[in-house]
């Protein structure tokens, strides 16, 4: 686990060089302003990075988690229909679907043994067709500007991140929840052969991955609005991040402040590539091309480690 | 640490992936997409100089008819004689939808459904959904053509596709009434539309380049390529703006997903430090735009959108300078009354274009319907109909 702490300001270091390219091409990035508006918008993606880390450091991984977002935005825009009155019935109908979800992925991978990879894939199409088929293809309702204020609020939105990580940082590193949790993803036999509940910690993983779903589903509701793509590839996002933070794919190993370290350093990334004024299909072929470079570099890593 | 660095950079890099953008669009786009073509040829391709200067003449001609009801109108009309489909009531009306995949078409269909229960003499109404797909559309419009259909409406889902299913059904005898998108045969009995996208793109292009200085910025913000409609929109745009002088600082395809919209319009902001104006080609997403300069403290530039009740109303509430070129909901009403006039053997116009109603300052009270929810059309031309408002979701 010192080996998981040492690896932390790696990411620091590229999260710093990153941003220091991004103020030298446009200084305005640096004023107290734009970095709270960077903040707000990077919250939805730090606060479901901060979920997937739980489910990835118990050596799972929860691809529902962009797919449970869309489902909660429609949801809340139907059931409200623009009603301000409803906020908080909805938000906690929300939680509910949440945690529900989380629960029966984390009870079909411990339970019925099927790989998480299936079975969240397997949410993920769940999830969707329910959505299409509920509203006939085209999202109806609307959200009331009170239930949008937190995430297109810059006050609310951070403050909001700044609880979620807090939490998330008190429950991994300084509860012996998280301590059981590093320990079932870092030797799984191990871990259930001195006494660890595996297969509770894996449920109880999946149902933050989910409750933290629904916190960005309505910090990213509050941003954008009613979309039936709202949550669209943000699961990719989120594992990308908490793996750029420092965490192992195969568990054991992770910590919060990478996690978010990780998150802020992808919005930067897409920041940068904004600010260098790359046309959208070149910007798409330059990823293309760093991604391999990238999968190269992470099997380089692992052929040392071993 | 070298290298973890560089594994760190470069697990940065791949998670990128997850955020590009060209994915299809699943569907038809956001908002009042029109005909489709799914080629992937340059935008230039889908410029027509004759059928271009055609709906521009049309922008300024008086259509027939009673301008309070607008779906009845019809500009320079070529009367088909429909004496050999007259028959005895009660009809069976079938109609095969390309799909309610956006709310201008939730809007669209409910007219439509209205529209139906005001003709005593159709018996029977069966709506089919192709869930925006074209092959489950080829195999809806067999089905129909099993079911003893009186008259068949197709709203295609795209143009190329759908062109020999259409063929088919006018094949088997049936009255064969198109509208909104449209097909490659003059098959049909008639094809129902409103001007199209040149006058569409032209009338919102030029009144942005009327309200910015010159060579002001300009982003352009399109849903996805190969829409010839869409397509249409955008060269009469580009047209316009080039003839205005102003300076078009990006054209981004949005997927019609509010969320990207915002993203890319903060991102120019961020980039370009303010912009001029913000010409849309479709207006389902013209909010998160306007959102998006709110949010960022700034004030909103002159925009365009279409006649979705959100933008409305915002328009109105913030005195915003705007306009919204229309692609008119009613066009699903003139449907079932083309089919109800080919049945009693009265002509109907070949080719029924519509008059495509343009909302400006002067006439936005009129279109801003209070109570309705935010993604109604009050282009619908529903107002007078029984069940209005609680119908489309009003109170």
């Amino acid at each position: 686990m010192t080996g998981a702490l040492r690896r932390v300001p790696a990411i620091w270091l590229v999260l710093l060089i990153v941003t220091a390219v991004i103020i030298w091409r446009n200084p305005s990035f640096a004023e107290p302003l734009s970095l709270l508006t960077f903040l707000k918008r990077s919250a939805p993606l730090i606060v479901l990075t901060a979920g997937q880390l739980f489910v990835i450091v118990t050596g799972e991984f929860d691809l529902s988690a962009g797919a449970l977002i869309t489902a909660c935005v429609v949801v809340a825009a139907k059931v409200s229909a623009g009603d301000p009155a409803l906020t908080w019935p909805v938000i906690g109908l929300l939680a509910l679907l949440g945690a529900g979800v989380g629960l029966v992925n984390g009870l079909v991978t411990t339970l019925l043994r099927v790989p998480s990879f299936i079975t969240t894939l397997g949410m993920m199409l769940v999830l969707n067709g329910a959505v299409f088929l509920w509203t006939g293809g085209s999202p109806t309702g609307s959200l009331a500007p009170e239930f949008r204020q937190y995430g297109r609020e810059t006050g609310y939105a951070v403050a909001v991140t700044a609880v979620v990580v807090a939490v998330a940082w008190l429950l991994l590193h300084r509860s012996r929840f998280g301590h059981l949790a590093l320990a079932t993803g870092g030797g799984t036999r191990a871990a259930a052969l001195s006494g660890v509940p595996v297969a509770r910690m894996r449920i109880i993983a999946f149902v933050i991955s989910g409750l933290s779903a629904v916190v960005a589903a309505i910090l990213l509701a509050g941003f954008a609005g009613l979309s039936k793509e709202a949550g669209a590839g943000y699961e990719f996002q989120a594992i990308s991040a908490v793996v750029l933070g420092g965490a192992v794919l195969g568990g054991g190993r992770g910590t919060a402040g990478g996690a978010v370290a990780g998150a802020l350093t992808l919005q930067c990334l897409f920041t940068l590539l904004n600010l260098l004024g790359l046309e959208k299909p070149l910007r798409d072929t330059v990823q293309g091309v760093l991604i391999i470079l990238a999968a190269a570099f992470a099997a380089y890593r692992l052929r040392k480690e071993q | 640490m070298p290298n973890r660095l560089a594994a760190s950079l470069a697990v940065a890099v791949l998670s990128l992936t997850a955020c590009s953008s060209t994915r299809p669009a699943g569907g038809p786009p956001a908002s009042s997409a029109a005909a489709m073509t799914a080629s992937a040829q340059p935008a230039s391709q889908f410029f027509d100089q004759a059928a271009y200067d055609k709906q521009l003449a049309w922008r300024k001609s008086t259509p027939t008819g009673d301008p309070s009801k607008p779906w009845l109108q019809t500009i320079e009309p070529q009367m088909a004689d429909t004496a050999k489909f007259k028959k005895p009531g009660p009809w069976h009306v079938c109609f095969s939808n390309a799909g309610v995949g956006n709310p201008w078409r939730v809007t669209g269909l409910t007219t439509m459904k209205e529209e139906v229960k005001l003709h005593k003499e159709i018996g029977e109404f069966t709506v089919v959904d192709a869930e925006g797909k074209d092959d489950k559309q080829i195999s809806d419009i067999s089905d129909l053509l099993g079911k003893k259909c009186d008259a068949l409406i197709i709203s295609p889902n795209t143009t190329a596709a759908l062109t020999p299913a259409v063929e088919k059904a006018c094949q088997s005898g049936v009255p064969v009434v198109v509208f909104d998108r449209g097909v490659t045969t003059d098959c049909p009995v008639s094809f129902v539309h409103p001007i199209g996208g040149y006058a569409f793109g032209t009338d919102s292009a030029e009144f942005i380049a009327s309200k910015i200085p010159k060579g002001g910025k300009v982003l352009a913000l399109r849903i996805l390529p190969g829409v010839d409609v869409l397509e249409n929109r955008w060269e009469a745009a580009r047209l316009a703006f080039q003839k205005a002088g102003a300076n078009v600082v990006g054209a981004e395809f949005t997927d019609g997903d509010p969320a990207k919209v915002k993203t890319i319009v903060s991102d120019y902001l961020q980039r370009f430090g303010d912009l001029d104006g913000v010409w849309m080609d479709a207006g389902a997403t013209t909010v998160a735009a306007i959102e998006a300069f709110q949010d960022a403290g700034k004030p909103v530039p002159p925009i365009n959108g279409e006649d979705q009740q959100d933008f409305l109303a915002l328009w109105q509430k913030d005195k915003l300078t705007a306009m919204a070129a229309t692609y008119p909901v009613y066009q699903w009403r003139t449907a079932v009354i083309a089919a109800t006039d080919i049945l009693s053997g009265r002509q109907v116009p070949k080719e029924w274009v519509l008059p495509e109603p343009v909302i400006t300052e002067q006439n936005l009270a009129q279109y801003v319907t209070p109570n309705m929810p935010p993604l109604f059309y009050p282009t619908c031309g529903c107002q007078d109909m029984p069940g209005f408002p609680q119908t489309w979701g009003g109170k």
